[in-house]
């Protein structure tokens, strides 16, 4: 059935045009007041549904009558699908799956990512932060803190927990920035994603080999008896956790900075108290929230909500900047406010698919704000706001680069 | 106050593991939540409630 109706003309697109750094696009505080579960337009030209409220957006990524599967969903800010049926989608890609597959993976994965075990990497992220400041002091102001700090960190912090080798860096950086670039072409998006999957494919048969400790090692050594995991599915699982690893919080370290640059008063509480580190983390991916375009679901089949009726295979959009942004659910919802109690941000989604590496960027975010703050208690930008180039055009909001000194 | 879980809609998130660690770990198998106390002190109920609260697939149950 075509839901290419009159409705297409006369529904708005996802609201994109922000009117400052860090809040999202004004639009979203309108629909949440006037219309919470609005229709919108997809640029392939269905039409579906927006989400803005918390109460709305978290009802709906625990509701088991939507789908998460990408073969199936149109794209808020994209004309075209992503090849769905390129096997470098599909297979191992669990974000795009539903139960009984979802269950299967996220349970073989997320052992390795247990609040326990990231503890234990707490060490080891210290010192890599660490090492990272030493540079940038011997180097000498100004610096990018996006290729000095934000990025590398958890670049390397990722590679070591998969065990990809970090000299590649420069590889599949350029790929997974490519694929998140909004205005990629459908030909550079599927090269970007056919290298990656080469080189991924490559690391799995040489895992398979010499298989070592690290995660992608050791699932192969683990389940060396099921033949239902295959090379493929390996590199599918290594693509998303490699590419979900180090875009997020590279952005969400220096973005979160230069928010804070800018609040000296918060900046210096988080310096001085150490029992603020926890809920400044909470804080800043709440008021950040960098999946700047929310996840998308699709109606399995029709669906009464809130009010609505949503037709099967119609995409909804559940905002997760706009339902974090939501002051029925957080007081001044539009102030930084790092002692803000501990509340329920979906900045890492909700439902089954909530964010499987939460913990690893909870433990990257924490140990990283506060080192940098300490080491460079005089940490200032280099040019002025609005010299920043903020990643308006990226699938994960951030900033390209930040000049800092100090 | 007593714990009651549904491991089998557990995903893994952690979230009652971070907020409440006295009461709550995952297993290394497949990062599921183990209970490490059903009958929760005062002391630590609010804690378990939070847990409860942020809990992605709503796995927790205080009865």
């Amino acid at each position: 059935m075509s839901v290419f109706t009159s409705a297409s003309y006369s529904s708005p697109s996802l609201p994109m045009q922000r009117s400052s750094p860090f809040d999202p696009p004004a639009e979203y505080r309108r629909l949440r007041e006037e219309e919470p579960v609005s229709r919108l337009a997809f640029p392939d030209g269905n039409v579906g549904w927006l989400l803005t409220r918390h109460q709305d957006v978290r009802a709906l990524l625990a509701d088991a009558r939507f789908s998460s599967d990408r073969r199936r969903v149109s794209s808020p800010v994209r004309k075209f699908p992503i090849r769905p049926d390129a096997p470098a989608v599909r297979a191992g890609s669990l974000i795009g799956m539903d139960p009984p597959e979802h269950t299967r993976y996220r349970h073989m994965l997320t052992g390795y990512f247990t609040v326990r075990r990231m503890r234990e990497l707490a060490p080891r992220i210290e010192q890599v932060v660490s090492e990272h400041l030493d540079a940038m002091e011997r180097a000498g102001p100004p610096a990018d803190l996006v290729t000095a700090f934000a990025r590398p960190i958890p670049s390397l912090v990722i590679c070591e927990l998969l065990g990809v080798p970090y000299e590649d860096k420069e590889r599949f950086q350029r790929c997974t920035s490519t694929v998140l670039r909004l205005d990629a072409s459908e030909d550079a998006i599927s090269a970007a994603r056919d290298e990656l999957w080469e080189y991924m494919l490559d690391l799995v048969a040489a895992k398979r080999q010499h298989p070592d400790g690290a995660l992608l090692g050791s699932l192969i050594q683990a389940r060396a008896a099921d033949t239902a995991l295959t090379d493929e599915k390996l590199a599918g699982i290594g693509q998303l956790l490699l590419a979900a690893g180090h875009e997020t919080t590279a952005n969400m370290l220096a973005l979160g900075t230069y928010a804070l640059l800018g609040r000296p008063d918060q900046l210096r509480a988080l310096r001085e108290e150490a029992d603020l580190a926890d809920s400044a983390v909470e804080e800043l991916l709440r008021y950040l929230t960098i999946v700047q375009f929310g996840t998308v679901r699709v109606a399995r089949e029709d669906v009464d909500f809130a009010g609505r009726r949503i037709r099967a295979g119609e995409t909804v959009v559940a905002s997760l900047a706009a339902a974090d942004r939501d002051p029925v659910q957080f007081p001044e919802p539009d102030e930084l406010d790092l002692a803000r109690p501990t509340s329920q941000h979906v900045a890492f989604g909700h439902g089954i698919h909530q964010c499987l590496g939460q913990q690893l960027a909870r433990a990257e975010m924490k140990v990283a704000y506060r080192a940098l703050f300490r080491r460079f208690p005089g940490l200032r930008l280099a040019v002025r706001p609005d010299e920043v180039p903020m990643r308006d055009d990226m699938f994960i909001y951030g900033v390209h680069r930040l000049p800092v000194a100090w | 106050m007593r714990i009651q879980v549904d491991r089998d809609r557990c995903r893994g998130a952690g979230q009652c593991a971070l907020t409440a660690p006295e009461l709550f770990d995952q297993s290394d198998d497949d990062g599921t939540v183990v209970v490490l106390d059903e009958q929760p002190p005062p002391a630590l109920q609010e804690q378990a409630r939070l847990a409860a609260a942020l809990c992605p697939n709503s796995v927790i149950r205080l009865v």
